[in-house]
């Protein structure tokens, strides 16, 4: 066991887990006031559910030995993470645990994602049992097809990763286009939204957009940095490009808005960061500096010029899941078969860097695949859940604001003299009601 | 006695506030309001996609005034609250019918 590679996982573990809360800033000032709280909710859901099921099964189903063709792991070796608290226990130089807890904030916030293309209509309680299930048939086994190799955590791993050798070292993949491929599928079941392309659905907040980001950007550190499992020169590599791709990304985004919208925006500059780490995220072990700058500059111009297609293909991906994430996993999959260089960690040569066409296509197939499995199955889970307990709230509890109708809260308190000190009416613009015996049985 | 109503840029409203407290206005009401005119709102983009903002926010400031200085008090807020663009706003004066302070039941003009 080495205690920094331990250490620095550890940490990149924490960094990562904050990016959902992250996310969840992200989106919330993405939607109107009436519903932030709910985006807000999806994301900690997923927290909360995921959480349990990496613990119980979700490891074990990833990491396990494979069950056959590369497809899934053993759901029983690992169950309960049994085995795995002994100091024998490691995966590569770190213990087992710390690699199991790394791995589990990627499950939680591919998840997470999904929900952007579906704010403001879902029911809660749907919305926890399909993150239930589509962790469970779709996550763990693609992250057993991606980030299980051969003699890891178990002597035979996933298909993509071992087989097709396709590269992908945070999850372009296997979190990206997974949940972006997810949130195109959801949003066709679940539909548009009440007045969508009549009524103004503008963000409620933009700093909370740019805090999200920010803590996005943060995060990802550890999510592409930590997945070189070690405080080593693979992970510095990962670190710069994550820095390079991220900064031209926002650039380019800016860019195309500048040129076509007239202005530069906040909310373009918050998407560029989030388009920049997604076409990053698989490519950072595998090309220079100065390639993650064209990785990140191209999926800035990309995924600015993606969000558009939405309305002309009629689908609400309300906050862009697939033109962020979807379209930049995809971009930053497929352009490893061109840019990578051999003096990067990965040791691989693209096209450009002629190494012919054998890493592009190995980059497609597994990008394909994905995108493939994690759309169909997830046509399949959202519309068995819409056609049996309803998936979608009430047309005029949209319109009330999911919110009130869902948690029976609101964010804000619009009220002059808000908070129980007003004087309108005499009586303060709250009352507290409080149950004596409810009181009494919690004291 | 006449009653000033202004709808001004909330931008203008502190230059507004300062030149009616030097002519010699002591209070008036301020409210938050919002409304268009004939810029008709404005547009907003994001992430590429238009949205036409029909409400703009404004300032609306109301003050009661005795007759005599009602053209003055009006000039005030024209002159502060002038910018040249569309926008600008509006001022009118209505007529009062009486005014009674709460505090002294005082009545009309000893009550402006």
């Amino acid at each position: 066991m080495d205690t920094g590679d331990t250490a620095w996982v550890l940490t990149s573990a924490a960094l990562v887990l904050l990016m959902t809360p992250g996310l969840a800033l992200f989106y919330g000032g993405m939607v109107r006031a009436k519903s932030v709280l709910n985006m807000m909710m999806m994301s900690f859901g997923a927290l909360a559910v995921i959480g349990v099921l990496w613990v119980v099964y979700g490891y074990s189903i990833a990491f396990g030995n494979d069950v056959g063709g590369g497809l899934l792991g053993d759901p029983s070796e690992f169950f309960g993470l049994q085995g795995l608290m002994s100091d024998k226990a490691l995966v590569f130089t770190i213990p087992a645990l710390a690699f199991v807890g790394f791995q589990a904030v990627f499950a939680i916030i591919t998840v997470a994602l999904i929900s952007g293309a579906i704010a403001d209509r879902a029911r809660f309680g749907p919305w926890l049992l399909f993150a239930g299930i589509w962790a469970t048939v779709v996550y763990f086994p693609v992250a057993h097809w991606v980030f299980s190799f051969d003699g890891g955590t178990a002597p035979v791993g996933g298909w993509i990763a071992n087989k097709l050798a396709a590269i992908d070292f945070a999850g372009g993949t296997a979190v990206h286009i997974n949940a972006g491929a997810a949130g195109l599928a959801l949003a066709i079941v679940l539909g548009k939204r009440v007045g969508w392309r009549r009524d103004p659905m503008r963000p409620h907040n933009l700093p909370l957009v740019m805090i999200g980001a920010g803590l996005l950007w943060f995060g990802w550190f550890g999510f592409n940095a930590g997945s070189a499992l070690g405080a080593n020169s693979v992970a510095a590599v990962a670190w710069i490009n994550t820095l390079a791709a991220t900064a031209a990304a926002t650039l380019g985004w800016l860019l195309v808005e500048k040129r076509r919208d007239g202005h530069p925006t906040s909310l373009g500059a918050a998407s560029g960061v989030v388009a920049g780490l997604v076409a990053i995220t698989p490519a950072c072990s595998a090309v220079s500096p100065m390639g993650a700058l064209l990785v990140g500059f191209g999926a800035g111009i990309l995924c600015a010029l993606a969000v558009g297609l939405k309305y002309r293909f009629g689908i609400d991906d309300s906050l862009d899941v697939v033109g962020v994430h979807l379209v930049g996993g995809l971009f930053g999959t497929i352009v490893i078969g061109l840019l990578a260089t051999s003096s990067a960690p990965a040791g691989v040569d693209g096209l450009l860097y002629g190494g012919g066409f054998d890493q592009l296509w190995r980059q497609t197939v597994g990008a394909l695949a994905v995108l493939l499995y994690s759309f169909v199955l997830t046509l399949i889970i959202g519309t068995a859940i819409s056609k049996t307990i309803g998936f979608r709230i009430q047309d005029e509890d949209e319109v009330a604001g999911i919110d009130f109708t869902e948690h029976s809260e609101t964010a804000y308190d619009f009220v002059a003299r808000a908070g129980g000190a007003g004087v309108l009416g005499g009586k303060p613009s709250a009352t507290v009601r409080v149950d004596a015996e409810a009181r009494g049985a919690n004291a | 006695m006449k009653l000033v109503t202004a709808v001004i840029k909330p931008h203008k409203w502190e230059e507004v506030r300062a030149a009616l407290e030097s002519f010699g206005v002591t209070g008036m009401t301020v409210s938050e309001v919002s409304g268009y005119g004939r810029q008709k709102g404005h547009t907003e983009v994001y992430r590429g996609a238009e949205y036409d903002i029909a409400l703009v926010p404004k300032i609306r400031i109301e003050i009661l005034a005795e007759a005599g200085d009602v053209e003055d008090v009006a000039g005030i807020v024209v002159k502060a609250a002038q910018t040249g663009r569309i926008g600008d706003g509006k001022v009118w004066v209505s007529p009062v019918d009486s005014v009674v302070r709460v505090r002294t039941g005082d009545r009309d003009e000893a009550a402006i």
